[in-house]
């Protein structure tokens, strides 16, 4: 390979809190780069990183590429331009759940919308750190912080429900610590043309320590999550003797075994499908009823914007009679003063 | 008995009619065969911002003035000569601004009593009760003609009377003499492929209602306005909104850098976009935003990533444009923005004109946030100006807000086509490598100017953003470090002074007083201006299209006149910033802030009213 993840690690100290689970994403993107580059033929000049505000847009400092840090929210709208001006880039955005669901959730679905090729890491910790600890649109219902002293009274937004809702066509999860699982999803991701979001669910140590505890914890982990993978039944727990069946038009839990259920029953992953709606039940399966879907969920083709903008401007400019701006100013009707 | 066929130096029309009655397009297509005939024009388009406000409302009347003449014209006119009146509502909402004796063409057929009270006319005798008796009226039955013209064109009753203001521009066209043929042209072709069932209507109505208008002699003296004399040359006729659009364009090809527009509609901007989106062919892209902040955003991408990267707007969308500004000074990217102000603030008068976007151009951000900011003159000016917007951007790598109105976006003149050679190079300072780690904020120690490293470029990796650096573009909280940055940027601005072409006044070089504009209003401050002179007054038009920073010649100018007085469309914003720049001098004001542009008059009666009477008479 042309690249090891030392190419794109700079010299920079990183500035997260110890135990932050950012540590390990970014340990997992400067892992999958170069195979992204291996795989796609890019160049490490090729790669650019895009953030907006909060812990996690503080990411881009650390990476040894061309990185652009920007504003509240508005990382996915500079994303799009930048890779509508040069399709050529691959670019990445580093997002949290306050920047990209909050303050920049318009850019977000519209980004979704559009198919735009970028390639956003959305860290959701369900919390505001860099400001010190207020709930987020994601927090759960009823959580406590400085901003709801007396818990909150709003729903949260399933990342996952809502990139789907928005005709995503790229979507994947995984856990801070699933170094392996993550470094496939960047590749799945960097593969997939159109917006790709990878949701990360990463724990914050200091304000929302343990979020996810309830199924990440390694002792429950496999009970509690299933990993997706294309083509095989959806099975997981220790020994993958539970697993995930079509009931009618609803999701349920089995047991192979019980009430003559057989492999045969499950269902199998299948992030290619068309059916955008069993794919929202996957996203939307949450601990207790159901184990957390981790993995590439929905990965479909469809076209993408910048593909279309650009080709839109080839086509126009072999139909059009008007090459340059001299041609422009003459064309249509003019007339001679003598 | 024949008709009289007068000459005169200039004529204004003004069609009205309700927002559906297709006024706007009666009155470009008669601009354009005046244009094509060899007449200056100058057009003013007064529409409600209503699309569809109840019909036969005074609110919801839509108007739109042309000035025909033979020589340059530089305003749409104060007050017309001629008004075209579809219904009583235009004909209540326009009679003031009709010239005494001044001709009114009306539609008879609209002049019911019904019509009569929607319109809030008490009486059935609308021209006595607006004074107008002692006009010259053309009472026409435009709406039956028009059915009669097309019972047998196989339309159905909707579309045909959609072709009333095609009958009536037949009527103008003999009224006016103008020749038909431009506009059966342009039937041809806008309806030729699409929907050829509508070019012989179209076609006999035009006829239909310049013989109707031959026939019955009712005009009683025909205006025949003799060719401009203009400059020789290939002219063609353009608004400022297009001409932006163009001067963006022609700024890309010479820079070499791909156009890149992000957008959203509003009015009275959105033909910015709308034009760069037609031109492809230039290798244009033109994204339309979710938002006005997406649209400033994806353009800050675009430069980021090496394109000409533009936002056109209007004043609520600058405002939401604030921290993109703000990132795209600290970033030190190149970005044009293009405010085509409306009357503010909020939702304020979308389709009106005002110069009150100055102080938010100048100061609307947060922390020292110094950005260039230019104005355009006229319409055809929207041209040069955004040409320039474009090079001082990319060559100084910054931002640079244009300042332009709707009265200039929606205007329009003949312009003589520009040789493209006799525009500046525009030379960005792309840098391609470079000896050692890339330091993405070190400077030209000449312009304060920062390289422009555009991604793809192998060994210049390096990371920018919204947080303050120091040279090595590492994240800085150091004190000294912000002063210096701080520092850095504003002296960067202030620069730009030196490469501004020479700053000269209009009319007397020195005198009693000094009449000070910038933008828009500089066809009617400059026609005060002549006029003063022409009787013998000492006055000067100082008129301003760069702002910020001021061109170093303001001061010296200043010293030359008794008295100056500065004229603009706003309760006094560039008054204010001249007197904390210029603190030295004394500066009079004269404002109006009523959606619309001066008139002559009232800019040559406030200045005659500071020269003393024995000046006057001497």
């Amino acid at each position: 390979m042309k690249y090891t993840f030392k190419d794109f690690k700079n010299d920079q100290n990183v500035k997260w809190c110890p135990g932050c689970g950012n540590h390990s994403v970014l340990a997992s993107v400067v892992r999958a780069l170069p195979e992204v580059c291996e795989d796609r033929h890019y160049d490490k000049e090729n790669i650019v990183f895009v953030s907006g505000i909060g812990c996690s847009s503080r990411f881009i400092y650390y990476m040894d590429t061309y990185a652009f840090h920007t504003i509240h929210g508005r990382a996915t709208a500079i994303s799009t331009g930048i890779k509508v001006a040069n399709p050529k880039l691959s670019v990445w955005q580093a997002t949290g759940d306050g920047d990209a669901l909050a303050i920049g959730g318009n850019h977000f679905i519209h980004a979704i919308r559009r198919n735009i090729d970028i390639n956003i890491i959305l860290f959701n910790n369900q919390i505001y750190g860099l400001t010190k600890g207020q709930y987020s649109p994601t927090s759960k219902l009823g959580l406590v912080t400085k901003t709801s002293p007396y818990g909150t009274v709003e729903h949260p937004f399933n990342p996952g429900h809502l990139v789907l809702g928005a005709r995503g066509t790229f979507f994947a999860r995984s856990l801070d610590s699933e170094l392996q699982l993550n470094k496939e999803i960047m590749l799945r991701a960097a593969e997939h043309d159109g917006t790709s979001i990878m949701e990360m669910l990463t724990n914050c140590v200091i304000y929302n320590n343990g979020t996810y505890k309830d199924f990440s914890d390694r002792a429950v982990r496999a009970d509690r999550t299933i990993t997706l993978h294309d083509g095989e039944p959806m099975l997981f727990g220790k020994n993958k003797q539970k697993g995930i069946m079509l009931d009618g038009l609803k999701l349920k839990v089995v047991k192979l075994g019980e009430n003559g259920i057989t492999i045969k029953d499950i269902l199998v992953a299948d992030s290619h499908s068309d059916n955008i709606g069993l794919h929202t039940q996957i996203a939307d399966m949450k601990y207790p009823d159901f184990p957390v879907a981790l993995g590439v969920i929905r990965d479909v083709k469809d076209m993408t914007y910048d593909d279309n903008v650009r080709d839109q401007v080839i086509d126009v400019k072999k139909k059009s009679k008007i090459h340059s701006v001299e041609e422009l100013l003459h064309s249509g009707e003019t007339w001679t003063v003598k | 008995m024949r008709n009289k066929i007068i000459d005169v130096q200039d004529i204004v029309i003004r069609f009205a009619g309700d927002s559906g009655d297709g006024m706007q397009l009666t009155g470009t297509l008669f601009a354009d065969a005046s244009a094509l005939f060899g007449n200056g024009i100058s057009t003013f388009p007064d529409y409600p911002a209503e699309i569809r406000a109840p019909r036969g409302t005074v609110a919801g009347v839509s108007g739109f003035q042309v000035h025909i003449g033979n020589g340059r014209i530089k305003t749409p006119g104060d007050y017309c000569d001629a008004l075209v009146a579809m219904n009583p509502a235009a004909l209540m909402a326009n009679a003031k601004w009709l010239k005494p004796g001044g001709s009114i063409v009306l539609d008879i057929d609209a002049f019911d009593a019904a019509g009569l009270e929607t319109a809030g006319f008490k009486t059935l005798y609308p021209l006595k009760e607006l004074n107008l008796e002692d006009h010259h009226v053309v009472w026409a039955p435009i709406t039956s003609l028009t059915k009669e013209s097309l019972k047998d064109s196989g339309l159905d009753n909707k579309s045909i009377l959609r072709c009333k203001n095609i009958f009536t521009l037949g009527m103008c066209y003999f009224m006016f003499n103008r020749p038909l043929e431009f506009t059966e042209n342009y039937i041809e072709r806008k309806f030729g492929k699409k929907k050829p069932l509508l070019v012989e209507p179209n076609k006999k109505v035009l006829n239909d209602g310049y013989n109707y208008a031959h026939n019955i002699h009712a005009i009683a003296s025909t205006y025949r306005v003799a060719p401009a004399e203009l400059d020789p040359g290939e002219y063609r006729n353009i608004n400022g909104n297009q001409a932006a659009a163009w001067g963006l364009l022609a700024a890309s090809e010479k820079s070499g850098r791909p156009l890149f527009i992000g957008s959203y509609p509003i009015t009275p901007a959105t033909e910015i976009l709308e034009e760069i989106a037609l031109h492809k062919e230039l290798g244009a892209k033109s994204l339309q935003c979710e938002d006005e902040i997406a649209s400033i955003c994806t353009a800050i991408g675009a430069s980021y990533a090496g394109n000409l990267a533009v936002t056109s707007t209007s004043g609520p969308g600058l405002s939401l444009k604030s921290e993109g500004l703000g990132l795209a000074t600290m970033a030190e990217l190149p970005l044009v923005v293009i405010d085509v102000q409306r009357g503010g603030p909020s939702t304020g008068l979308p389709t009106k004109t005002e110069q009150a976007d100055l102080n938010q151009a100048l100061y609307g951000r947060n922390g020292e946030c110094p950005v260039m900011v230019m104005a355009s003159k006229t319409p055809s000016d929207c041209f040069r100006a955004a040409y320039y917007a474009a090079k001082f951007a990319m060559e100084h790598m910054m931002p640079v807000i244009l300042l332009s109105e709707s009265f200039l976006g929606k205007g329009s003149e003949p312009w003589k086509i520009p040789d493209m050679k006799d525009f500046p190079e525009i030379k960005p300072p792309v840098i391609k490598h470079c000896d050692g780690k890339f330091k993405p904020y070190m400077r030209d120690p000449e312009t304060f100017v920062r390289n422009w490293a555009i991604p793809g470029t192998p060994g210049l990796e390096h990371r920018i953003g919204g947080l303050e650096k120091n040279e090595a573009g590492e994240i800085s909280y150091n004190p000294a470090n912000h002063e210096k940055m701080v520092e850095n940027r504003a002296a960067k601005v202030a620069k730009l002074a030196d490469y501004y072409p020479a700053f000269t006044v209009e009319g007397s070089q020195n005198g009693d007083v000094l009449v000070v504009g910038w933008g828009g209003t500089y066809g009617h401050l400059s026609t005060a201006v002549k006029e003063m002179n022409d009787k013998g007054l000492k006055v000067g038009l100082a008129h301003f299209d760069y702002i910020f920073p001021l061109p170093h010649e303001t001061e010296a100018i200043f010293s030359n006149f008794g008295k100056i007085i500065v004229c603009e469309l706003n309760s006094g914003q560039f008054a204010n910033y001249l007197r904390a720049n210029l603190p030295q001098f004394k500066y009079l004001q004269f404002n109006k802030i009523q959606g619309l542009p001066f008139m002559v008059h009232e800019i040559t009666d406030a200045v005659e009213a500071l020269i003393p009477k024995n000046k006057k008479e001497k």
